[in-house]
């Protein structure tokens, strides 16, 4: 995918575990695993925690988009987010 | 939809659109002409799932672009909304097709078009 040539802040793009420290600092007892499927900022990202029992999908993806800040609004070009809880992780 | 977001003629603009259709896709590109691998995503399993749909290329416009975030509260595009109701992105959208949610949701759309 092209860039936008038109200015950006200047804002170094994240590490994926930067991201993956954020989440765990925002969303209680997250395990987080992170990496790049494309590029430099194409993420990918699985978190599951116990914090997003009795969510909707919609809600549990909206805690990790607020934990993430700012970068998902700056350098973060795409994530691919899972989200489950400890409990759906062991019927996989 | 908030109180603050009533004046906001492009907020009155989008609730129409997702009020007004019952499957709505604010995309990148047209279905015929995705621009981003994740709306093309999105857009081959509405196609399979044989309801029509509404689609808004929110390339065209940097105030629909914008808004549809502020709208639903996320930040990303594709959105995909089911009689008024945000549904997700790419990846909820992905996991209901896989699971059988999203054709459960759409069958009654289904049923009342063959009628």
């Amino acid at each position: 995918m092209r860039r936008m040539m038109q200015a950006m802040p200047d804002t170094a793009i994240p590490q994926p575990e930067e991201l993956a420290d954020l989440v765990r600092r925002h969303i209680p007892e997250a395990q987080v695993e992170v990496g790049l499927f494309s590029g430099d900022d194409h993420f990918e990202m699985r978190v599951t925690s116990s914090a997003f029992a009795g969510k909707s999908r919609v809600a549990q993806h909206k805690m990790v988009y607020a934990a993430l800040g700012e970068h998902m609004r700056q350098r973060v070009h795409a994530l691919a987010l899972t989200t489950c809880t400890p409990q759906q992780q062991e019927n996989i | 939809m908030t109180d603050s977001m009533h004046s906001d003629p492009i907020q009155q603009g989008i609730d129409k659109l997702v009020k007004e259709h019952p499957v709505v896709l604010f995309m990148k590109g047209t279905p015929e002409f995705p621009q981003c691998g994740f709306s093309q995503r999105v857009v081959a399993i509405l196609n399979n799932m044989a309801v029509p749909y509404a689609a808004v290329n929110v390339l065209l416009d940097d105030a629909v672009r914008d808004g549809i975030k502020v709208y639903a509260d996320w930040p990303t595009i594709p959105q995909l909304y089911i009689k008024g109701e945000f549904i997700g992105g790419c990846d909820i959208v992905t996991e209901m097709s896989e699971n059988g949610e999203l054709d459960a949701m759409l069958a009654p759309l289904r049923a009342a078009q063959e009628n």
